[in-house]
Parts: C-alpha cells; sequence; structure tokens
C-alpha cells in the first residue's frame, strides 16, 4: 500500500471538491446575476457584506455584494422543506442528488495544473489520471440525466413531466454530437489520457492556438479547419448538454412554469442549481483542457513555465492552476453572455439542430481531419 | 483489486440483478438494471478493462437504459399489482438457473487460462512490444504506450476492430444501417390516404 498515494489523493479530492469546484459554483450563482445585471445595465446584488449593523455600528461593509451566496445558501437551508402529497418520495428525493453527483464526479480526471512539490515529491495535479478521460467524463455525465427524468416523473404533475421528458431526449440528441466532434481532436492527439493531451499541448502549442514547439507546421494550420469546426459543435453542444440557455427547453419558464423543478423548494432546489453550475463549470474545464491548452500558460516553454519547470518550484505549479482556473472563469462568463443575450430555442429547431446540422457536419468533420492527417505531412 | 470491492460490486451487481426481476414498479426496475450495469461496470475497471467499463456505463446505463425509461414513463405503465405466486413458473425458474450454473461451472473447470491467479501474471508492456515487433505490427501510438509501460487498451481494441474484425465490423454497419432505414419506415406516418378522425 502506498500510504503517501492515497493521503494525496484524498487531499486532492478534498481541496479540489471542496476548495475549488463548491466555492466556483456559490461565485457563479453570484456572477450570473453580476453579469446578466451588467447586460440589461443594472446594478446587481451589491449590498450583502458584513453585516455590521447587527453589532451596533452604523453602516455594513458591502465588499461589493460578495458574501450574497453565503446569504443564498443560508436561505436555501432555513426554508420551509415542502414535500408535496402527490409525488413518489424515494425518487422526489433521490433525484435532486442524481443531479449533483455524477457533475462532481467527472471532476476527477481533469487535469488542474501540471504538479506541485509537497514534502520533496511531485504530485500532479489530477485526481485520476485515467487513459480514458474524456470517454469517462461523457459516460459519467451522461448518467445526470436520471436526476432530471426522475425529477420530472416523481413530480407527478404534467409541467414538470414535460420537462423531464424534453430533458432526456436532448441530452441524448446532443451526446451524439459532442461524442462525434471530439473524435477529430483525439485523432491528432492520438492518445486519450487528458493529463499527457494538456503536457502535449504545453509543449507544442495549443490546439486551436500552435504558436510554439512543433506548432508552427502547415500541417497542424490546416488542421485548424476542422479543429475550429470541432470547437464550436462541442461548446453548443456543450450548452445543450448542461441545460443552459438558450437550450434551457426542460425548465422554460415561458411554457413549462419552471419545468422539472416546479414541485421543488428549499434545499433540493438548490441542488438542482447546483448541479447545472457544477455541469457547467466541468464543461467548461473540458473545453478549455481539450481545445485551449488547459494549465499551459502561452509561450511558458520558453518564458521558464512550461511543465518541466514545475519540478521543483511550486510557485510555476500554482502558477499554472491560476492559468487554468482564469480560462476556465472565461467560459464561464462566456456561458452567461450567452444565455442574456441569445433567445431561447424552440424544442423542434433544438432537434433538427443536433440531429440534421452538428451530427452530420461532425461525422463529415472526422473524415475531413483523417483526410489531412493523411495527405498533409 | 481488494477482494473485498470485488465482493461488493459482485453484490451490487447480483443484488441489483434480482430487483430487476422482483419489483414490481416498472421505473424501479429499470433503474435497478442501471445499477447493475454500474457494478459490472466497476468489475471491468478492476481488470484492467477501462475502456469496456467505461463503454459499459455510456452506452448502457447512459443511453440505453434513458431510452428505457423514457419509454416506461411516456407509456405511464402502472405498477403491476401482486399477484399469486406462480408456483410452477418459480420452479422452473430455478430449475434453470441451477442447469446454467452447472453447465458454467463444467465449462470453466476445463479452462485452463481460468487456473492462474491474476497476480501471478503481471502485465508485461515490454515483452508485449518485442512480440509486437517481431510479427511486424508497429502502430506508433499503441507502441509509445507500451514503451512507457503502459497498457493501451482502447487502442489495442481499435487495432483489433479495424484489422483482425474489419468485414465483420462493417458487416454489423450495414445491419444496424438496415435497422435504422427499417425504423423509420415503420415510423413514418402515413396520413395523406388517411382522414383525421374528427374530434368528439
Amino acid at each position: 500500500m502506498d500510504w503517501f498515494l492515497i493521503i494525496s489523493s484524498g487531499a486532492k479530492i478534498a481541496i479540489i471538491t471542496f476548495g475549488i469546484i463548491l466555492p466556483m459554483v456559490a461565485l457563479c450563482s453570484l456572477a450570473e446575476r453580476k453579469v446578466s445585471a451588467f447586460i440589461q445595465d443594472r446594478i446587481g446584488p451589491n449590498r450583502v457584506g458584513i453585516p455590521m449593523t447587527l453589532f451596533g455600528a452604523k453602516k455594513d461593509i458591502a465588499l461589493l455584494g460578495l458574501v450574497q451566496p453565503l446569504a443564498d445558501g443560508l436561505k436555501f437551508l432555513l426554508k420551509e422543506d415542502f414535500t408535496p402529497k402527490h409525488v413518489r418520495k424515494f425518487y422526489f428525493w433521490l433525484a435532486p442528488a442524481l443531479v449533483l453527483v455524477p457533475a462532481l464526479l467527472t471532476v476527477g480526471v481533469i487535469p488542474f495544473g501540471s504538479s506541485i512539490q509537497v514534502l520533496g515529491k511531485q504530485i500532479p495535479l489530477v485526481i485520476a489520471d485515467l487513459s480514458i478521460g474524456p470517454l469517462f467524463v461523457f459516460a459519467i455525465s451522461s448518467l445526470g440525466v436520471y436526476g432530471i427524468v426522475l425529477a420530472g416523473w416523481a413530480s407527478n404533475s404534467k409541467y414538470p413531466f414535460l420537462g423531464g421528458v424534453r430533458s432526456s431526449s436532448q441530452m441524448i440528441s446532443y451526446e451524439i454530437a459532442l461524442g462525434l466532434s471530439v473524435i477529430p481532436v483525439l485523432m491528432i492527439f492520438g492518445d486519450m489520457n487528458l493529463g499527457s493531451i494538456v503536457r502535449f499541448q504545453d509543449a507544442n502549442g495549443w490546439l486551436l492556438f500552435p504558436a510554439w514547439g512543433s506548432g508552427w507546421t502547415l500541417q497542424r494550420w490546416i488542421l485548424l479547419i476542422p479543429l475550429v469546426i470541432s470547437f464550436v459543435i462541442f461548446t453548443v453542444s456543450i450548452f445543450a448538454e448542461t441545460n443552459r440557455a438558450p437550450f434551457d427547453l426542460p425548465e422554460c419558464e415561458t411554457e413549462l412554469v419552471a419545468g422539472y423543478h416546479t414541485e421543488y423548494s428549499s434545499m433540493k432546489f438548490a441542488l438542482f442549481f447546483l448541479g447545472e453550475y457544477a455541469a457547467m463549470i466541468v464543461g467548461s474545464a473540458l473545453i478549455v483542457t481539450l481545445f485551449l491548452g488547459g494549465w499551459s500558460i502561452p509561450f511558458g516553454h520558453y518564458l521558464g513555465l512550461g511543465a518541466a519547470d514545475a519540478i521543483g518550484n511550486w510557485w510555476v505549479g500554482l502558477l499554472h492552476v491560476g492559468c487554468f482556473l482564469t480560462k476556465v472563469a472565461a467560459f464561464i462568463f462566456f456561458f452567461m453572455w450567452v444565455r442574456w443575450t441569445v433567445p431561447r430555442f424552440r424544442f423542434d429547431q433544438l432537434m433538427r439542430l443536433g440531429w440534421i446540422f452538428f451530427f452530420e457536419i461532425a461525422l463529415a468533420n472526422v473524415f475531413l481531419t483523417a483526410l489531412i492527417l493523411m495527405l498533409v505531412k | 483489486m481488494p477482494s473485498v470491492l470485488f465482493y461488493l460490486f459482485s453484490a451490487i451487481m447480483l443484488g441489483f440483478g434480482i430487483l430487476v426481476v422482483a419489483l414490481r414498479n416498472p421505473v424501479s426496475s429499470a433503474l435497478s438494471l442501471a445499477m447493475s450495469f454500474l457494478g459490472l461496470a466497476a468489475l471491468f475497471v478492476s481488470l484492467g478493462a477501462f475502456f469496456i467499463g467505461i463503454i459499459q456505463v455510456l452506452v448502457y446505463a447512459g443511453a440505453v437504459m434513458v431510452l428505457f425509461l423514457f419509454i416506461i414513463m411516456l407509456f405511464d405503465i402502472k405498477a403491476e399489482e401482486r399477484r399469486k405466486l406462480n408456483l410452477p413458473a418459480v420452479i422452473g425458474g430455478i430449475v434453470l438457473v441451477l442447469i446454467f450454473t452447472l453447465q458454467l461451472a463444467t465449462v470453466l473447470s476445463d479452462f485452463q487460462p481460468g487456473k492462474r491467479q491474476i497476480n501471478t501474471v503481471p502485465l508485461d508492456p515490454a515483452n508485449a512490444l518485442a512480440t509486437r515487433h517481431a510479427n511486424g505490427l508497429t502502430v506508433p501510438t499503441i507502441d509509445k504506450d507500451l514503451a512507457a509501460g503502459e497498457l493501451p487498451d482502447v487502442k489495442l481494441i481499435g487495432e483489433t476492430l479495424f484489422t483482425k474484425y474489419n468485414f465483420h465490423l462493417q458487416i454489423v454497419g450495414v445491419l444496424l444501417l438496415v435497422a435504422t432505414v427499417g425504423v423509420i419506415v415503420i415510423s413514418r406516418r402515413e396520413d395523406k390516404t388517411v382522414e383525421p378522425v374528427p374530434a368528439k
């Protein structure tokens, strides 16, 4: 038994889940409101800070409203947890957990940084360095649909049910486009280990920005054509997989009240929310890892900030983590930007887009990539 | 893998497998089957077959069972009422299971490679690489993994499928295509000739 491995893995699970993902989820809920306010020319939540008036002071310390998520969480915990009479109790209780758990499980294979030195040992900053990274993420996140379907069915009323049915057909449709669009990427790397995919990009240029290492080849730059197509399909499919606007049909307010979580209240409702944000974070992290170099710093190879420089330099390792989180945060901002500017699709449009356009384009893209890989050396 | 985990996941698989038959609510049965698949996937992973395990989750638990669930919910099949135990059927089932187990046991007891314990036959990537080269098999990505001492299970499956079983793979592909076309033909509505039934 390698106790160091077990302890370090436990520490990584604890730190990444409770130190990075869950705080990010909390901040996302604040950021969503701030970004929507910014886009709609409002101010957004800016009051909640340290409640000094409770202790007799004249004014509160506002802190730009950064404590808002805490207040929201407290509100959810203290609200009445109402379970309607007509629901199927067991599944009604199970569903919120089934939404959150897969989203958190997928974090396990995503490399958050290169490696970091602790007690004289290099620890790779990924919880499980599997040789089938992207497939693991797809497999586990495809289990998330159970939560939504069960929530819709167990609620035993028609709007949640319609939301659940919509969600399952939507997720199955877009999983195909998602899987096919990632094949060109895997063909170029010839590898499915997310860690080595990022190391390759660190040494040879990001997939969408091959500007250093062996990136200056004709092949890599011609490959940008299929890769940009892949990137667009992948990103749009992630939007659909995470039920984010403009594809939030399962919970669209104007047609289905609140969709699959209509009957839920207090913390159970909040778990659906947390699950959605966690899925969004994992989706962004996957896009960043596959297409935009993961933790690698642009030109880090020349600046002395590459993967090899992290050995023995704990601050380089931390810099890589920071770089990764910055990229992910930028993507999350993009997700929110889209949500508050693009109108919602109609359901038949959504299915048409998935089955008639993305499926075919992604399939043709695989052939295009294979041709380029074969002809242009 | 510690044998505790093997027994745990086997118990999950078999337990939920029994529940699939025993539970009367179709949705519960479908979910039990999904759980059973998860236990099976864990057993595959424990054998080092990560790819098969993950495909088990991705295809069966993630797609096929979701479709099953979808259809069960759409039809709103009610839970079957508790009927009286059909004694001949139960006895017949048990006898069949016993015969099958006996057959499995006799077949497996003759299976020589099964006699070796897994910890006495460790993976030997370097040797495998040498054997492959001797047989004239060179795929750069597989060679790289083997040289690094890893088992390239995905790549080996791909290689086998597209070289040894290439023809069979294409036949299966055509079969699936035919099935798809058949589904479309059957499910296509032909209400051009039929007058819509007026609402009452």
